[in-house]
């Protein structure tokens, strides 16, 4: 039999970060529903990220004293692709909205199939994609989409080539050549916050040139809805990528022990990946 | 299934026991998380059972008594969601908290913090939810499966809280998933191979991946819904191209695997127990696993049967229709090895066993009543009657929930010490039959006599039968009282039980003592599979 097991000791910062996730749950369904609680919202959002800070920091100190097993590390592995797997079929959901509306409920909207019955609502419909009219007038469509080829090519280069840049970085400290996983991860980040500024970019444009807004029918809905979830996720990302470059400057990490580093890429390839899929299926297609 | 001497080496270095209201918030053992998991449970189960009975009540004579239909669509809605996500659920979640570790012989489950986090997410989730029916336009009013629009166009001011409390839930079911499956996958003893894993473990496994799986798209669809009611999106509005079926599709997606989440753990309490009482080993152990595999795969290409009558194409309805009664196949199998198990058995009826026999033949009854309800032409007829309600309540009730109570009577003796009454134990189980069965088999024929679900008035015709089911709601809610108090009474004692209470049980949870001590399995225990082990025939 191998050693004895490793249990962590139990900790505050669950509870606290459920007490705060409270603030931001009730904040956010008060403002929306009755119009008060946007300040108890926003102390929310800002307490989940210091309990994220602080939770962390303590699991970091950990590991870093040694006092983890390689039975924790695979735990902690497993609980990372695991969760990376159902942030899968979160967008997933949103793909699959996506296909229906383009492949099904459009075109049955339009009259065609067996069962159109839809179509006697607004007989002067016509279905297509990029849907710039909407059926009825409540909803007024885009005047015109973003163009696939100018910013949004800009960010598949920008957003692929981060994805190589770190496997450089993660090369690096696998290898123990730290000043090079810095350059690398730095270079990273630079690829990652500028990827969400031209996102920012576009979706001004979008609201001011194009008429594209969360309004503009169910074309403007799913645009923003993918678009808006995957920037939230290359936000969250590129903040993850940052702690790891100030954990990297303080020394932390090393060519055995840097799940930390290794989890973030993860979380980075991923967001990578769903990209691929946004620009192809919400821009080209 | 094993030969273990529990080692007494588990006194060393573990951190001073709490105090107080202290150690439950800030605990991190699986056993005391565990608890806290029965204890929330059976809390929603009695709040959403005084639900029902406000319903029941209201429906116990035509004509409109006691509530306002307003009121009785709160109560439809919320009976729904509580016992879903607030009872049923975080029951197994606790029987898998106390029970996983110790079935495989782990010190704690893999990620104990996030265990804690996990837990106390669900108090908040249906605080914020129930406080929502005192608010200003009332509470979720649009049936469990809050369809659109009913649910963004129509729905009460307080919608965004009955969103936020889903998203909480959703967090506290996901990171839960994927603790369990880090537990079972990596801190199993070094001796105990998949295929050795008690059922409880291998179904549990398959359920995490299936929480994992559909518990995103219920996030995504209730941000949808938040985006058209709160930011003009038309996601689930024709007006703006987007499509109210949608809804539907996105919802059953998660839904129908949501209904295997509720019975697949109840399909390995059965597998643990069936055995121990027929004091013979499991028939057809693999083809069990393989079963809950394929019926768990099988759950994701089966939901549009809830949506026979949206206006589907043909094509997707034979499909549906098909796919759906293919699930009767390895289901079949299931019963099958169960009732293989108990012949030529020396069969003895304590109570756990008495629950699991009746979990089998009730069961069965809601899953043949599934069989008729995938019928396209047939479910034209049941669709949105209380056919339907009989037959998902036979499926939940005297199935999932007779499971979980048999689990409770099962392991009491491990977590108190004391053997569970018996003498009242037999009470409540025969109260709780024929409460459930007067409450819910006439429902069938209502049903198919046309009675629409969800209405608090009926025509008379329905009268007979409805006053049945009240009759046989309130005694099966009174007779829960009985369980609170046999689990009172064996808290505080009773006839202590050996380590091994029952004599055909085998596993190693059987191994450590009653009631099992904090901390257990600070090594790997010794593991002897069952197919090595001479015990049993
Ligand atoms: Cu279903």
């Amino acid at each position: 039999m191998s050693g004895s097991y490793y249990v962590p000791a139990s900790s505050k910062w669950p509870i606290l970060m459920v007490v705060v996730l409270a603030f931001l749950a009730i904040g956010a369904a008060s403002s929306l529903s009755f119009g008060h609680g946007f300040g108890l919202f926003i102390a929310g959002l800002v307490g989940v990220f210091v309990m994220m800070f602080v939770w962390f920091r303590d699991v970091i100190h950990e590991s870093r004293s040694g006092l983890y097993d390689a039975q924790m590390d695979r735990s902690f592995r497993m609980g990372m692709a695991w969760f990376i797997f159902s942030e899968i079929m979160f967008f997933a959901a949103f793909f699959g909205a996506l296909f229906y509306i383009r492949v099904f409920a459009l075109p049955w909207l339009d009259g065609e199939g067996a069962k159109g019955i839809s179509a006697l609502l607004w007989p002067d419909f016509s279905a297509s994609w990029p849907l710039l009219k909407t059926p009825s007038d409540a909803f007024s469509g885009p005047v015109d989409v973003v163009d696939p080829w100018h910013l949004p090519l800009l960010n598949t280069l920008l957003l692929v080539g981060s994805s190589i840049t770190l496997t450089i970085a993660h090369h690096g400290v696998k290898k123990d050549q730290r000043n090079k996983a810095k350059l690398w991860l730095f270079l990273t980040l630079i690829l990652g916050f500028s990827f969400l500024i031209v996102q920012g970019i576009e979706y001004v444009e979008a609201y001011t040139r194009l008429g594209l807004t969360l309004q503009a029918g169910v074309y403007g809905g799913t645009f923003f809805l993918l678009t808006g979830f995957h920037g939230a996720h290359v936000t969250l990302g590129a903040c993850v990528l940052t702690v790891m470059f100030v954990r990297l400057l303080r020394g932390h990490f090393s060519p055995r022990s840097h799940f930390g580093f290794e989890a973030a890429s993860w979380y980075w390839h991923f967001v990578d990946v769903v990209w691929l899929g946004l620009f192809i299926f919400v821009y080209v297609v | 299934m094993t030969s273990n001497s529990y080692s007494s080496a588990t006194e060393h270095a573990h951190e001073p026991q709490l105090r107080g209201l202290k150690r439950w918030l800030l605990t991190t053992n699986h056993k005391e998380i565990g608890t806290l998991y029965l204890i929330f449970s059976l809390t929603m189960f009695f709040i959403g059972g005084t639900m029902a009975l406000v319903i029941r009540a209201e429906l116990f004579q035509p004509g409109l008594q006691l509530v306002q239909p307003e009121f009785f669509n709160q109560m439809t809605t919320m009976h729904g969601l509580i016992m879903v996500f607030g009872a049923v659920m975080p029951a197994f979640v606790g029987l898998a908290n106390w029970m996983v570790p110790l079935q495989i012989g782990a010190p704690d489950m893999a990620l104990p913090r996030l265990n804690n986090f996990s837990f106390w997410l669900l108090p908040l989730a249906f605080s914020l939810l129930l406080s929502s029916l005192f608010m200003e336009g009332g509470g979720p009013n649009f049936g469990w499966t809050f369809y659109a629009p009913l649910s963004t166009t129509y729905a009460p001011p307080s919608t965004n809280f009955f969103i936020l409390s889903i998203h909480l839930a959703g967090i506290s079911s996901i990171l839960g998933a994927i603790n369990i499956i880090a537990t079972i996958l990596n801190m199993r003893t070094p001796a105990m191979k998949l295929m050795d894993m008690p059922l409880f473990v291998w179904t549990w496994l398959i359920t995490a991946f299936l929480l994992l799986a559909v518990m995103p798209v219920l996030a995504g669809v209730v941000t949808m819904m938040l985006l058209d009611i709160n930011f003009g999106t038309s996601f689930f509005n024709a007006a703006g191209g987007g499509d109210p079926v949608l809804f539907q599709h996105l919802f059953w997606f998660f839904g129908h695997p949501e209904v295997y989440i509720m019975i697949l753990p109840a399909f390995g309490i059965a597998s643990m127990i069936v055995p121990a009482f027929a004091r013979k080993r499991l028939f057809g152990y693999r083809s069990m696993v393989y079963a809950t595999a394929s019926i768990a795969i099988l759950s994701f290409v089966v939901w549009a049967h809830h949506m026979f009558t949206v206006g589907l194409p043909l094509a997707a309805q034979l499909f549906f229709m098909y796919a759906t009664m293919l699930i009767a196949v390895p289901t079949g199998v299931k019963v099958f090895n169960w009732v293989a198990t108990l012949f030529h058995g020396s069969i003895s009826f304590e109570v756990p066993m008495l629950f699991t026999l009746a979990f089998i033949v009730q069961f069965t009854i809601g899953g043949l009543s599934g069989v008729m309800l995938a019928i396209v032409p047939a479910d034209y007829q049941y669709h949105d009657t209380y056919f339907v309600v009989a037959h998902f309540h036979y499926v939940l009730v005297p199935g999932a929930v007779f499971a979980i109570i048999a689990g409770v009577y099962y392991w009491l003796p491990k977590w108190t010490g004391y053997y569970p009454d018996e003498t009242l134990g037999r009470w409540h189980f025969w109260l709780s039959v024929i409460g459930v069965n007067l409450t819910f088999f006439p429902m069938h024929f209502s049903g198919l006599a046309g009675m629409p679900r969800r209405i608090p008035d009926y025509a008379l015709q329905f009268a007979d039968f409805n006053l049945l089911s009240s009759l046989g709601g309130f005694l099966f809610g009174l007779s829960q009282l009985l369980l609170v108090w046999v689990v009172v009474r064996c808290v505080r004692g009773g006839k202590p039980a050996p380590d091994n209470p029952w004599e055909g049980a085998e596993g190693l949870e059987w191994t450590v003592p009653s009631p099992a001590p904090l901390h257990t399995f600070s090594t790997p225990p010794e593991f002897i599979p069952e197919r090595d082990s001479p015990s049993r025939a």
